[in-house]
This record gives C-alpha cells, structure tokens and sequence, in this order.
C-alpha cells in the first residue's frame, strides 16, 4: 500500500469519525473482553494452583483416631496410635510405595498451648516431628533462606528446625535472615537451618515448625507412636487400590475391624486434586464460553457496521466512479478502511487487556494486593492474536461483501442515492 | 469531433420497456459550446450519460475522437476513458462531504496515480481560476451552490479533459450565481475545451454556439 492510499484511508476514516469509531470499538471491546476473561480464567486456574500445599500430588496421607467398632473383644471408642514401627513394616510389604515417612505433631495438634519465643518476641504456631524422607514429599517447599532438613540432622537427632515464612515474620521481623538464631520451644532452644514458604491451605502451612523426629521424640518426651503416615507410589501406581490395601494391612495390626471406617483416615490428595481441577476445569470452560460470545457479538457488530457503511456510501462510491475510480479501487479503499481500522482497534484491545493483567499482577508485587483463589492471571498471547486475526478477517469479509456490489452498481444509480 | 449515430437506449422498469432514445444522431466538434434542451424525461441526461461514459447504449455507433466506444464497454475501460478525456458537472455538486474544496478538486487525479503535491498545486490553480482560490481548505457545506458548482467545475477541469459535460449544473443556482457559472463555463471554452450543457433554461442556451433539441426520442434541431 502505497503512502498516498495509506494518506488517502486515514483522511477517510478520519473525517467519518462516528462509522469509524463505532467500528473500531467492536474489535476493541470484543479482543479486550476475550483477553479479560481468558486472564481472569488463568488466574483462578493459578490461583487453586498456588494453593494445594507443597506436597507432592499424589501424596495420601494416614492418620488414626478412635475405633467405631468392637473387634475380636476389644471394645469399641478404642485410640489407636500409629507406631513408628508401621512405617518400616509398610516399605517392606509394598514394593508399590515410592517413599514413606512419619509426622508426629507437638501437642494434640491444638497449636495454643505451644510457645514459641525468640527474646521479647513470641507466638503460637504448630511444631511437627519429621521422620526421614519426609522432606522429599514436601518437595515443593520453597526455601527463602537456609536448607531443608536431612538425613544427618535425623540420625544425629539434632536439635535444628526449618520454620515457616509466618514464624520467622513474627519472630524476627520481615526481611530478615534467622538462620543460626536460638528459638524456645516451649522452653527447649533450637537452632534454625531453614525458612521456607508453604503455599498450602492458603499459605497458612507456612506456620509451622519442622524438627527432625529422632531429636522432637527425645526432646519432648514422646514414644514411638506417629500422627500420621505419609505415602507416595511409585509412577503408575492405582492409589486408590493401594490406599485400599495398605488400610486392610494396618488395620490386621492395630486388630481394628476390616468394616472401621473410622479408626484410620485417609487423604488422597490427588482424589483432591482432581476434584477441585474439575470444579476449575467447568470455570474455565464458562469464562471460555463467554469470551467467545462476546468475540461473537464483536462479529455480528462490525458486520452490520461494515454493511451499513457501505450503504451509507453508496453516493460516494458512485462519485468516485464517475470520476474514475475503478471498481477494484473502490473495492481495494473499502478493504484497506476496514482492515486498518480493525487491525488498531484490536492491536489496542490486545494492549489494555494484556496491560490491565499486568497492572494487577504488578500491584500483587508491589503493594502487595492479592484476591482469594486468583493469582498472576495471564493470557495466551498466540490465542489473543488468533482472536484478534478472526475479527480483522471478518471484518474483511464483512466489508467486502457490500463493497463489491457498491462497486458493481453503475455511478448514475449510485449517484441517485441520498447522501 | 464527437458523433453519434443511430443511438438508441431502452430502460426496462416493472417488467415495462421504456424506450428513450430513438436513433439519435449528433455530431459535436472539438472546442464547441453546445446545449441540450428538451422537455422534462425527454432523454436530455440519459443522452449526456452515454456520451460520458457513464452508461452504455444499446444500438448504434459512438466515436469519441479517435476511440471508438463500442455498446458493451467494459466498466474498466470505461472508468479510464472517464477519468482521462471527460469532466463532469451535474446539478447537485455531488461534491464528497467530508473533503475540502481543495481535495474534492483533486480528487481525480488520485486515480491517475500523480502524487499528493502535484495534485494540490493543480488543484489550487484550478481553484483560482474558478475565482475560488481563497476558499480552498472549505468544506462543501461552507459554500454557497454557486461556489459549490465551481469547485465541481474546477474538479472538472483537473484532468485536463477533452470536454466538459455538465447535466443541468445551474438548475440549483440562483440568477445571479447562474451568471458566474456561465461565465466560468465561457473562460473554459475559451481555453479550447468542448463543453456541453443540458438545460431548460432558454437562457443559458443562448449562451452556447448552438442548440440540440431533444424530441420524442430523437434530435430535431
Ligand atoms: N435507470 C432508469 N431506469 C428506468 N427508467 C429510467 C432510468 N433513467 C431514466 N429513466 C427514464 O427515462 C426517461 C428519460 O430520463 P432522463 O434522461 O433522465 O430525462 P431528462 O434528463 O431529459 O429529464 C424518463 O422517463 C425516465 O423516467
Ligand atoms: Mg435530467
């Protein structure tokens, strides 16, 4: 296109402001509000992403409560107490089990009667015994500063801890590096090897405290006994029928009857997992559903502009023939009007969108602004541009259509039209 | 020179044929002022349109100078002959609304691809010459209908064409504009251009050098 017809369709399109904005606002709006929802979609999709805790996925976790049934004379309403020894007895059943370690909570999970305190500061917060391995099923903690623990703090008892984003905010203040530092649990001092950041239940798993279960069972009186079990099979394994078996072992041991639903629990994080990626899953397929109605109705927008236009024009046309233009030139401006229009339009539809995502991921950053279930929404930027090449196409077409018979009817007809 | 010979032109309307021009034969030379007069749907504009290009015939024989202008006429071809050897003036300006005098007059040259300055520069002086020249950013709807039908003049003339067809170009104007018109229609003439005007206006028909009647379909004078 040469710079006098690029001149030429913007003078147009300039001193026909109403037609050309009315157009333009079709593209934009439609490609903008496409933009919009598929971020917003991402964003919930991210969002209930960050919040599944750390775990790896396919994680099950066993803990035990009391019995609901009598079994073989022993009476109902029973505790029963996992035994660190369950934990060597179930990799050695199950070739399926990938790794296996135990948890054992300080207190009875009640975090109110625990106090944490490092000089003048203090605070409540969950502390856990962890046995070995237990660090590569919380494989996606992320660690600010310091390292997780291991297997040598484990077999040397040490009296170490990794503590939990919160723990360390309210202890030392933010932005501030604790490894090394003495903390008092209920009165014992430990040392500090790592902090990291829990994005489980909301972040909230960030307020714990990790020691290693040789030094937590020693330091603070405990037995054998474990709160719960975490399991992870191997790839490919049915965790469900694991589950299943696994369940029936422990309950021949502990003597629980085969029909207790009660005494042992189970959570599957990935039956979790899959039932809330569904539930997103369904969101996503709406917010997908009305952008594409929105992109739809933007079709239908420019259509009838692009079809009325051409009407409206219709004396024109018939002008610019008689002082001979061409068909194929009239056709040719009609095209490059639409095409340019649309293309800006879309081109900033596609920047204040992509740029509104932006400006909120940037204020989560900065100003630290975050919405529940959302986070870090985003867009595909190949199928914005896909969406935005659909309408400029149509809005093409839907200009070519018209503007072809314009450029058919003979001037003398045309020229009879009211302007 | 101009001629037609045997020209007829049917329209067919509500499944009715109309037919308008019985073999119409006219000669016209180079440089002549002449004038088309006729009642009302005589035939006066269909004529002007076929000698113009801007409809074809159905029977006859047209030579424009030395190009012989066949019954089917291309559409293409016919834009072309347009654009290079005919101007146009019509009753109703139909100046492009959104575009100043000085545009609208350049207008044409756009399609004979001569850049934007040279089309300008031409466009002024073809303004000045309509006695327009300082009204040449005003838009069709700042002027009057005589400086209108003067800027159509002027766009008329931009092409340096051979000859100038206007369709009743004062039957909007008043008397007084209708004399600026015709005085600029008379210094074109004087430039050597053929000029035909269609009109019912006895007098600006004796303004011309001669007069074509139009009757029933057929030139009788
Ligand atoms: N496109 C057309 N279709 C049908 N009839 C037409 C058309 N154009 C003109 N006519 C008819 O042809 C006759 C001559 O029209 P026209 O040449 O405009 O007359 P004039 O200009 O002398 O008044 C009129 O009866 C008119 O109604
Ligand atoms: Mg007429």
């Amino acid at each position: 296109m040469s710079l006098d017809a690029l001149q030429e369709v913007w003078f147009t399109l300039n001193q026909n402001r109403l037609r050309t904005f009315l157009t333009a606002f079709g593209v934009f709006w439609g490609i903008f509000m496409l933009v919009l929802l598929l971020g917003v979609g991402q964003g919930l999709k991210n969002g209930i992403e960050q919040s599944f805790s750390s775990d790896v996925r396919t994680s099950m976790w066993i803990s035990s409560n009391k019995t609901s049934l009598p079994y073989r004379g022993l009476p109902q309403g029973r505790h029963i107490k996992l035994q660190e020894s369950d934990v060597d007895f179930l990799k050695n059943q199950f070739t399926e089990i990938n790794i296996i370690a135990a948890e054992e909570p300080l207190g009875s999970n009640f975090r109110a009667d625990i106090y944490i305190t490092y000089g003048q500061q203090s605070g409540s917060f969950s502390v856990l015994g962890a046995g070995a391995n237990y660090f590569k099923i919380k494989k996606n903690q992320n660690y600010h500063y310091g390292r997780r623990l291991n297997d040598f703090d484990e077999a040397d008892a040490r009296k170490v801890v990794v503590v939990g984003t919160k723990v360390a905010e309210r202890l030392f203040g933010n932005e501030y590096n604790p490894i090394g530092h003495q903390i008092a649990i209920n009165g014992v001092s430990v040392k500090i090897v790592g902090v990291f950041y829990d994005s489980g239940w909301e972040g909230r798993m960030s307020e714990r405290i990790y020691m290693p279960l040789a030094a937590f069972q020693k330091t603070f009186g405990k037995g054998q006994n474990i709160g719960s079990i975490a399991v992870v099979p191997h790839n490919g394994v049915d965790n469900i029928a694991l589950s299943e078996r696994i369940l029936g072992m422990l309950k021949e041991r502990h003597k629980i009857s085969p029909q207790d639903n009660t005494a042992l629990r189970l959570f599957d994080l990935a039956k979790e997992t899959e039932e809330i990626n569904n539930t997103f899953a369904g969101i996503g397929l709406f917010l997908w559903f009305v952008g594409l109605g929105t992109l739809m109705a933007g079709i239908v927008g420019i259509s009838n502009i692009m079809i009325i236009s051409v009407k409206e024009r219709t004396r024109e046309i018939g002008i610019r023939k008689a002082l001979g233009a061409r068909p194929r030139q009239i056709i040719y401006t009609i095209l490059s009007e639409s095409l340019l229009v649309t293309l800006i339009a879309g081109y900033v539809g596609l920047v204040l969108s992509v740029g509104l995502l932006g400006l909120y991921n940037w204020m989560t950053n900065e100003i630290g602004l975050e919405l529940p279930y959302f986070s870090h929404p985003e867009v595909d930027i190949h199928i914005a541009i896909v969406a935005l090449l659909v309408l400029v196409c149509v809005g093409a077409v839907a200009g070519l259509v018209p503007s072809w018979q314009a450029a058919r009817i003979s001037p003398i007809e045309a020229m009879r039209e009211e302007a | 020179m101009i001629s037609l010979e045997g020209i007829h032109k049917h329209y067919t309307s509500d499944s009715r044929r109309l037919h308008v021009l019985k073999g119409v034969n006219l000669s016209i030379d180079d440089g002549e002022m002449v004038s088309i007069m006729g009642s009302s749907g005589s035939g006066k504009s269909t004529l002007l349109n076929i000698l113009g290009l801007l409809d074809t015939y159905d029977q006859g024989a047209y030579q424009l100078g030395d190009t012989a202008i066949s019954a089917g006429l291309s559409e293409v071809k016919a834009a072309q002959l347009r654009n290079r050897f005919i101007g146009f003036v019509f009753q109703s300006f139909n100046l492009l609304p959104f575009k100043s005098a000085l545009e609208n007059v350049a207008l044409p040259l756009y399609y004979q691809k001569i850049g934007r300055k040279a089309r300008n520069y031409r466009a002024e002086k073809l303004l000045d010459l309509v006695g327009l020249g300082e009204r040449t950013k005003n838009m069709p709807n700042e002027l009057s209908g005589g400086q209108k039908q003067r800027v159509a003049i002027a766009r008329a003339l931009i092409t340096d064409p051979r000859m100038v067809l206007a369709d009743e170009p004062t039957g909007a104007l008043d008397s007084a504009t209708t004399d600026d018109v015709m005085a600029v229609f008379k210094e074109v003439h004087r430039t050597g251009k053929t000029i035909v005007i269609v009109t019912h206006e006895h007098d600006i028909a004796e303004q011309t050098e001669r007069l074509i009647l139009l009757k029933d379909g057929q030139v009788e004078r």
